[in-house]
């Protein structure tokens, strides 16, 4: 049983037997058991959901609704997953589904393709940006570009890599929050860190060249 | 700026850059990017400023709260409101 995973990193230990007592008390409607979980998990479900659709109102309309949904689920809860990605996997539909019902058709890029390295690499931007100070990186500027860059993924790669690189699963855990195959996983997430760096490259290619002048 | 001038093995290696820079790659494809990185610039740069990419993103996390009127908006409509933990509990705990 993987019920403690949601805890990890927060300094609380927990048994196993207080793990399946957890469990019980939450498929039997437990309304403390219940806020427990809402407070040890809503931050990430609503991290996960506010960097997929871009906009807090929208996150927050899908945080509600994701633990309405396990509320009324949590009975057949099975154990199969955690309960952190089955959580996830909630909310990552819903906002999947707010996005479809918005007027721009979504982005999805085909990936019955496998990985096509000569495409993936035509006019790839070649600016070693590593060198530059990390004040200069990370300004307020540079992460609203960061942020709007995410925004601009096809929503198959932008879920992969909020769940992987902004929300630190495992590729495992993402492919049970995605349903789709670890292989599948790790091709989105190499397509998206590729479309990101190279986004980032023309974004400090001109600082690059300021500090080379210097 | 230049243009990647890409051969056949740079080719071949970008297909195994993401599980490179996260440690899950074998030792000895491991040892095959080490070596061409050695020769190539232009590969160097991209494993580096990959690398870089995930780093930097790592940051983009930190802005993102979720603040006290969102949560106490949670709580209300899951009819939860008895169990809303206190501020100074919340903030104590992070
Ligand atoms: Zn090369």
């Amino acid at each position: 049983m993987k019920i403690g995973n949601f805890l990890e990193g927060k300094n609380i230990q927990v048994s196993e037997r207080d793990e399946s007592d957890f469990l019980t008390a939450l498929k039997q409607g437990d309304r403390q058991a219940f806020a427990r979980l809402v407070d040890e998990t809503s931050t990430q479900i609503y991290r996960t959901a506010r960097q997929i659709l871009g906009d807090e109102q929208d996150a927050e309309d899908v945080l509600q609704e994701t633990y309405m949904k396990a509320l009324k689920a949590l009975p057949t809860f099975e154990g199969r997953s955690s309960l952190s990605t089955w959580l996830h996997r909630i909310a990552v539909n819903e906002a999947l589904m707010l996005i479809r019902k918005r007027k721009t058709p979504m982005v999805s890029v085909d990936d019955t393709q496998p990985f096509d390295s000569e495409e993936e690499s035509t006019g790839m931007e070649i600016v070693d940006f590593c060198c530059l100070p990390e004040n200069e990186l990370l300004t307020s500027e540079s992460r609203k570009f960061m942020d709007d860059a995410i925004q601009r993924l096809p929503e198959n790669l932008k879920t992969v890599f909020v769940l992987r690189d902004l929300e630190g699963m495992s590729i495992q855990e993402t492919s049970e929050v995605m349903q789709i195959t670890e292989n599948n996983v790790k091709t989105r997430l190499l397509r998206a860190r590729l479309r990101l760096r190279q986004e980032l490259a023309e974004y400090y290619a001109e600082k690059v060249e300021k500090e080379k002048s210097k | 700026m230049s243009e990647h001038v890409h051969t056949e093995k740079c080719n071949t290696l970008l297909g195994d850059l993401s599980d490179y820079i996260d440690g899950n790659l074998q030792a000895e494809i491991c040892a095959q990017i080490e070596e061409h990185m050695k020769t190539c610039d232009n590969c160097r740069v991209v494993v580096n400023t990959l690398r870089k990419t995930v780093e930097l993103y790592e940051h983009c996390n930190d802005n993102v709260e979720l603040s006290g009127d969102v949560k106490e908006r949670l709580f209300a409509k899951l009819d939860l409101k008895d169990y809303l933990p206190s501020p100074n509990i919340t903030d104590a705990n992070k």
